[in-house]
């Protein structure tokens, strides 16, 4: 059995998620010279995400700069400034940076390593079947309980509709990580299932995430 | 009570006074005060009598003060005057100038545009003892004394489209259009039917609208003014102002801010009265008619006197409308001479009736009359350089064209054409007759040469073999004939969508070269230099320049712009952003008007509206298609002021003139299209193509955002958004241009064309 306490301690211990930026392609780097370790870093930001992020740095492969900008809101760890000016190889680490988790960053972790998640078998839209669907829209996922090799999805994928059946533990649908109409990947989560004895104990830990996680600005 | 009333009504007055001179300190202005504070403090002490007398007194100082700060008024005091929510609006003017008026599809805010008004109105006149009512339609912006959902008078473009719409039902009711300027601008969303769109579509539809329109401006903010300001007669109120930008505007240009910044009050206080937008100056330049002078400070809603002088002003001028356009010459002359001397005296229009609906050949002659008015606007400040010789013998071959033109077409082919259809009936008569009659013989010998008839080599290797790339076709194999400086580099290029598409990076003299600037991977059209069309999409060899000496000048005398336009001419080698030319394509002759993006933007300013007006008469003359290539543009040159806002209407009439002659007009847009030009003789075409990764819009992003509070999602402007939108009509690859235009100059319009 998963102590999610324990979890949710590994997290305060270390709340931040370590990214590190390496050369897409090989090139001679360039580091801006004003990006120091400690800096905070923006990521793209806008209502469409269209405003690029924070040059970290430009990579000049056959006199075509291309800028390396930054993926997520920030802290600099590390600048490999002994690359300045020097030819790198494709996956070369340039910058590691400190993206300090949210509040919904920490729960979802918690909530995938807690869960159990039931994944895309391929590429398709997925939508559940009637009887699930009319009760998750009227009382919210957590009352449907669901069991090994129950019929609960239809995967629909290029005009064909085919049932999916459910495997794994017994329990209740804790979260929903698809939405209407939207092609889901083979591999990524549909459902998060929670046992029923459990379901208490990860609502106290979520409610304990949003009231008490300090979010460093 | 009275005397209470009196007081209050001076605070108002010197509180409007403190607006109008925001934050500048003026002496006269803190007498007012200061007296005003010490009636105020003496006043319990008073009596009566005492408190009457020192308030009339107040009054004749207040008086006084006020005429003394009117001739103070800076152009930017006078912008304030025109934004002021006590400023006169269209209600009042419906309520105060007309006898009586019903408002169309609008009670407040439920409207389809509540800052669009629209209403039939009527003035009574007595012809002896008869009374007459005589209807008009009036229209015009509503900025409703600072009521939020008037939107301050900037119109959304479904506003405008009831305003066309309107403005077609006078002409069916054959009664005069009044509409009246209060606008700071068009609200500038791409919606259908379009900001830019729509407004073209206004200025297309009153181009030849055929009764009398009267505008006048209060507040005369570019597009948006010019979507119902094309008029027969322009009046302008004395201290309104027209311009192609607000003066915050103007100084961000200026001053070169980033959006979000706010221009120094100093600067903004300087571009207001550098782009010359007051009602003299505009008067002064020739693009409004007649000025109205307005009481001390600007007209507010109880100067009753001042709506009285704008019904006879806006009587007189729509009688001398109809009156220019009506009976023989001589007795018009004589009529209009005798009622502008009778105006002087004093009379009382009122009392004299005109009759304002129009015969159909009055209706003609008004049309007429108000394209040639446009024709001349903005002509002085366009030096033409061309050597006198030339211009005599340009004139004289003008004269031979509209000859051989008339004859050619006008006469002999309208017979030719009709012998033509003839001929083929009889030839159709003929070979069905001919066929009949050889059946039998046909027969006999298919049957005996039967084994004979063999396939010649040629037509069996078309057939078989692979096909190879003719240089004629319209790709050329990648074999263009011009190809850009920028294939030299020894570089590599990144897709900007390749984080998207995957797009791998293209090597600039490939991508530059055979490619035509197009990614292989997705399609991404990277901007080409115009020399690239000249020589790839029209005949080698087949160009012919005009008008090339017509120059831009620098007419408000802005300062440091003279230098960058000397910097734009030398850098491209022309004199004006737009250069027009005769072309070939496939043998098919054909008049193009360029706007070119590498001159300060592609902007249009007097001499590019100028040549673009030459090209369209020369095509119209010529019987040849005209194709709009917008290279790129900006929008209306800022530095030029009403003489650049003006070329919307005046290039839209051209081509109004042209296309109801018959012609085919073609507007094709690459790079990024934006603002006036679009927003006008661009955008009226009925058929416009946009070269693919092109934008086309009214305003940018930026400026979007800044004066609606509306994000823009990334690629509001891209071509297939404007497609899916209705703006446009179709998109082209750039390497299929010549093919295209060369189909769509067989498929389209135009009944004229020389070659149909």
């Amino acid at each position: 059995m998963l102590d999610i306490s324990a979890v949710l301690e590994e997290i305060q211990a270390s709340p931040y998620e370590e990214i590190v930026v390496s050369a897409p392609h090989s090139g001679e780097i360039i580091f801006p010279e004003k990006l120091f370790p400690g800096d905070e870093v923006f990521g793209p930001s806008g209502t469409w995400k269209e405003k690029d992020g924070d040059l970290l740095a430009t990579l000049i492969r056959e006199r075509n700069p291309q800028p390396i900008l930054c993926p997520k809101k920030g802290e600099i760890v590390v600048v490999h400034r002994e690359l300045h000016g020097t030819f790198v190889q494709a996956g070369t680490e340039l910058i590691r940076l400190r993206h300090f988790l949210s509040r919904e960053e920490v729960v979802r972790l918690i909530l995938k390593r807690a869960l159990h998640l039931f994944c895309a078998p391929e590429r398709a839209k997925y939508y559940f079947i009637p009887s699930v669907d009319i009760k998750i829209k009227v009382s919210g996922p957590n009352v449907v309980t669901i069991r090994d090799g129950e019929e609960i999805f239809i995967m629909s994928r290029m005009k064909r509709e085919t049932p999916l059946r459910y495997s794994g533990p017994e329990g209740v649908i804790y979260a929903v990580y698809f939405s209407h109409a939207q092609n889901v990947d083979a591999g990524q989560p549909l459902i998060g299932v929670c046992p029923p004895y459990m379901v208490k104990q990860v609502e106290e830990v979520v409610m304990r995430v949003q009231t008490e996680w300090k979010v460093r600005e | 009570m009275e005397i209470e009333k009196q007081a209050q009504y001076l605070t108002e007055r010197l509180s409007y006074i403190r607006d109008i001179f925001g934050n500048k300190h003026n002496e006269s202005v803190d007498l007012l005060a200061s007296k005003l504070e010490d009636y105020r403090r003496r006043e319990p002490q008073f009596t009566l009598r005492e408190r009457r007398a020192a308030v009339l007194t107040l009054e004749d100082l207040f008086d006084f003060v006020e005429k003394r700060l009117e001739t103070e008024l800076t152009p930017m005091d006078m912008v304030r005057v025109v934004r002021h929510p006590h400023r006169i609006c269209l209600r009042d003017i419906l309520e105060n100038v007309y006898d009586n008026y019903t408002e169309i599809g609008s009670k407040d805010e439920h409207s389809i545009d509540p800052s669009m008004v629209i209403a039939r109105a009527y003035i009574t006149r007595r012809r002896g003892k008869r009374v007459i009512n005589q209807s008009v339609m009036v229209i015009g912006q509503e900025k409703g004394h600072g009521e939020e959902f008037r939107n301050g008078g900037s119109v959304k473009p479904w506003g405008n489209a009831k305003a066309l719409h309107y403005m077609q039902v006078a002409e069916t009711e054959n009664i005069p259009v009044h509409t009246y300027v209060f606008t700071p601008g068009s609200f500038p969303i791409e919606e259908t039917p379009g900001a830019a769109q729509q407004i073209a579509a206004n200025l297309y539809g009153m181009a030849s609208l055929r009764v009398p329109i009267i505008s006048t401006i209060s507040e005369g903010g570019s597009g948006g003014a010019e979507a119902i300001a094309l008029a027969d007669r322009r009046i302008m109120l004395s201290h309104g102002y027209y311009s192609v930008i607000s003066p915050e505007g103007a100084a961000a240009i200026e001053g070169r801010l980033q959006p979000g910044e706010r221009a120094a009050p100093e600067l903004v206080e300087t571009c207001a009265g550098r782009m010359k937008i007051t009602a003299r100056d505009n008067l002064h330049m020739g693009y409004v008619d007649h000025v109205i002078q307005e009481p001390c400070l600007g007209a507010r809603p109880y100067h009753y006197d001042f709506f009285r002088t704008l019904r006879q002003e806006i009587l007189r001028v729509t009688d001398e409308v109809c009156l220019s356009v009506r009976g023989f010459r001589p007795f018009r002359g004589i009529a209009l001479r005798s009622r502008r001397k009778r105006a002087a005296r004093g009379l009382d229009f009122e009392k004299a009736y005109i009759r304002w609906s129009l015969a159909p050949s009055e209706q003609i002659r008004l049309v007429n009359k108000r394209h040639a008015k446009y024709r001349r606007l903005s002509l002085s400040v366009v030096p033409d350089r061309t050597p006198f010789a030339k211009r005599v013998s340009g004139l004289w071959q003008e004269a031979l064209w509209g000859v051989h033109s008339l004859f050619k077409h006008g006469l002999l082919q309208r017979h030719q054409q009709k012998f033509t259809e003839y001929m083929d009936e009889v030839q159709s008569e003929w070979v069905l007759f001919f066929n009949r009659v050889l059946a039998p013989w046909r027969r006999l010998r298919n049957r005996m040469t039967r084994n004979a008839s063999r396939i010649s080599m040629e037509t069996a290797k078309q057939l078989t073999e692979l096909s190879e790339w003719d240089d004629n076709q319209e790709q050329r194999g990648g074999n263009w004939a011009y190809v850009s400086a920028r294939a030299k580099e020894d570089r590599a290029v990144t897709c900007p969508n390749s984080r998207i598409h995957g797009c791998l990076d293209l090597w600039a003299p490939d991508l530059y070269g055979e490619f035509a600037g197009v990614c292989t991977n997705c399609g991404h059209h990277f901007p080409m230099e115009y020399q690239w069309y000249l020589h790839n999409v029209f005949d080698q060899g087949s160009i012919f320049e005009f008008a090339a000496d017509v120059e831009a000048s620098n007419p408000l005398g802005m300062e440091a712009f003279e230098s960058k336009l000397a910097e734009a001419k030398q850098k491209t080698g022309h004199k004006s952003g737009c250069m027009v030319f005769e072309a070939r394509i496939n043998g098919t002759w054909l008049l193009v008007a360029m706007l070119m993006a590498t001159f300060r933007g592609g902007s249009v300013g007097a001499a590019e509206g100028e040549k673009f007006i030459r090209a369209a008469e020369r095509a119209k003359r010529k019987r040849f298609p005209l194709l709009a290539y917008v290279h790129g543009t900006a929008g209306i040159r800022i530095q030029e002021g009403t003489n650049g806002l003006i070329q919307m209407a005046r290039c839209t009439m051209a081509v109004r003139r042209y296309i109801d002659a018959g012609g085919l007009y073609i507007v094709t847009y690459d790079t990024n299209s934006y603002a006036g030009p679009v927003a006008s003789f661009l955008g009226c075409s009925p058929y416009q193509f946009g070269i693919r990764s092109a934008n086309v819009g009214f305003a940018g992003p930026g400026v979007i955002t800044e004066t609606t509070g509306i994000e823009i999602p990334p690629h509001y402007h891209n071509v297939y958004k404007a497609l899916a939108r209705g703006h446009i009509q179709g998109i082209w690859d750039r390497r299929e241009m010549r093919f295209n235009l060369s189909q769509a100059l067989l498929t389209m319009g135009g009944r004229n064309l020389y070659y149909r």
